[in-house]
């Protein structure tokens, strides 16, 4: 029985927040329950289907495989750090214009899939989405229509890009 | 999840050395958890019978991939996304950054490290094979100093291995003499991602004038842990690659293959299907080699 609650400071979603809970409570749940964080979910439980996907230093992580004494001091970005001041992120714009989401279970972990793709590799090929997106599962989207969603997303996110060069020039 | 959070307990020391003598301390009672993707998964499934674990994950010093002119060295904390980053690496040692690139998902290979990979242990583990033909060797740590063995040493039986109760892995050392070799791994599995193979081969071998002069087979899944097709590489070597002798290559691997059955394939699948991939790589050499 351990009785050791350490306090654990993290950076999420650009925000300092310091919570005191057991050390192998894991991160999905310090984000669901301690911080009113929902957006991630438990599909699996055991690093399997993706839905808990977030983001943490820079690199996608499955947050139901992190005892939260492992985030300690870390950045971690969840699907509702996504949006910048109510604006949408092209990536969901796009889900929702290519109805790349049904039932939305998988959607925060596709999400945070493709923002890590994107991050690392802004000209992602349908090849290299389908890698960036493997650890993922959907029950109902079908994976093509969430692939287009990535694919359009990287694109839309290319052209502004390019805009925002012209303009300046 | 059937995991209590309450049940164990979770420190992080934050160094190799504190690490260290915490393991030297108190011998067999902590466990280490690493980027804790096999840990985890037996917390979640209510199988952690482990009390006190210690975190390895943040320590920088166990964190590092050193190419040098004639060797690497990788630390036991990197992870399999690292490997796969590191374009020098990964031109010198191909074939461990094709197993890097299998271990599960982009959110696995980002906490799954070499060292867990190699403790947990697993008949199946992915950087096995590639590491055995590269004659790779494993370096391990205490307080009482380190050393170092042939990493084909390491694994004695089934999840078992020769660490040293006070141990961690460190290191594992790869020395860069395979380029002119000949290089094969192949990863047979139920899908492309995030499959545990149900076999994998690796080779590397030098062919002269004909004749296979060298040649060196890693194989998981085709024994209880990974380990040298010995007895096939005898049959195969000083000689030239015939069909007599890719026959009796198969022969020979029917024979010294001991895979397990489990829930992923059976043993005789197992069997048949590590003969055929030897066979692919003997094949693709006597092509290479026809070549001028
Ligand atoms: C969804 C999923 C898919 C997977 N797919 C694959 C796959 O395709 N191929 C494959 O081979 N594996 C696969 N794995 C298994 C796992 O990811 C790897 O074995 C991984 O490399 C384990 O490393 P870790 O750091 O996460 O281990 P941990 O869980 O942290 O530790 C594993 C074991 O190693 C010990 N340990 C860790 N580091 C050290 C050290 N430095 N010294 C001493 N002991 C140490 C721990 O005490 C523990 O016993 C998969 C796992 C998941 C969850
Ligand atoms: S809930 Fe974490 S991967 Fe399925
Ligand atoms: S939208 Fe329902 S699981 Fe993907």
């Amino acid at each position: 029985m351990s009785e050791f609650r350490p306090s654990i400071t993290m950076q999420v979603n650009g925000k300092i927040v310091t919570v005191i809970v057991p050390p192998m409570k894991r991160l999905l749940d310090v984000l669901r329950e301690d911080l009113q964080l929902t957006g991630a979910k438990e599909g699996c439980g055991e690093g399997e289907c993706g839905s808990c996907s977030v983001r943490m230093d820079g690199e996608l992580v499955n947050s139901c495989l992190i005892p939260v004494l492992q985030a300690d001091g870390a950045e971690i970005q969840t699907v509702e750090g996504l949006a910048t001041n109510g604006v949408l992120h092209p990536l969901q714009e796009c889900f929702l214009a290519c109805g790349g989401a049904q039932c939305g279970i998988c959607t925060p972990g596709m999400l945070m899939a493709a923002a890590q793709l994107i991050a690392r590799n802004p000209h992602p090929t349908m090849a290299e989405i389908r890698e960036g997106l493997a650890g993922n599962l959907c029950r109902c989207t079908g994976f093509l229509r969430i692939f287009e969603s990535v694919l359009a997303a990287a694109t839309q996110i290319q052209d502004s890009e390019a805009d925002k060069a012209n303009h300046a020039r | 999840m059937r995991g209590n959070c309450e049940a164990h307990e979770l420190i992080a020391p934050g160094s190799l050395r504190g690490v260290l003598e915490l393991l030297a301390a108190e011998p067999g009672v902590w466990t280490p958890i690493a980027g804790g993707t096999e840990i985890m998964v037996a917390y979640a499934a209510g199988r952690l019978n482990l009390a006190k674990l210690v975190s390895l994950w943040g320590i920088s010093e166990l964190r590092f991939i050193r190419v040098t002119a004639d060797s690497v060295a990788i630390g036991a904390g990197a992870t399999f996304i690292d490997l796969r980053r590191h374009a020098e690496f990964c031109e010198s040692w191909p074939l461990l950054a094709k197993a890097a690139s299998w271990i599960g998902s982009i959110a696995n290979q980002s906490r799954a490290t070499l060292g867990g990979n190699l403790v947990n242990g697993s008949p199946a583990a992915d950087s096995s094979p590639a590491l055995l033909v590269y004659d790779a060797e494993i370096e391990m740590i205490s307080v009482r100093g380190s050393r170092r063995i042939p990493y084909r040493e390491f694994h004695t039986g089934y999840k078992r291995n020769l660490l040293a109760l006070d141990e961690l892995v460190y290191a594992l050392h790869m020395p860069r003499r395979f380029s002119r070799h000949k290089q094969y791994i192949r990863k047979v599995g139920t899908r492309r991602a995030m499959a545990i193979s149900k076999v994998a081969v690796a080779g590397t071998a030098l062919m002269d004038d004909g004749i296979v002069s060298e040649i060196r087979l890693g194989a998981a899944s085709l024994a209880a842990f990974p380990t040298r097709l010995r007895k096939t590489e005898q049959v195969v070597i000083g000689r030239p690659i015939t069909r007599e002798l890719v026959a009796a290559a198969q022969e020979a691997l029917l024979a010294e293959a001991a895979p397990i059955d489990d829930i992923r394939s059976t043993a005789e699948y197992r069997r048949r299907v590590g003969a055929n991939l030897v066979t692919e790589f003997l094949m693709e050499l006597a092509r290479k080699d026809a070549k001028p």
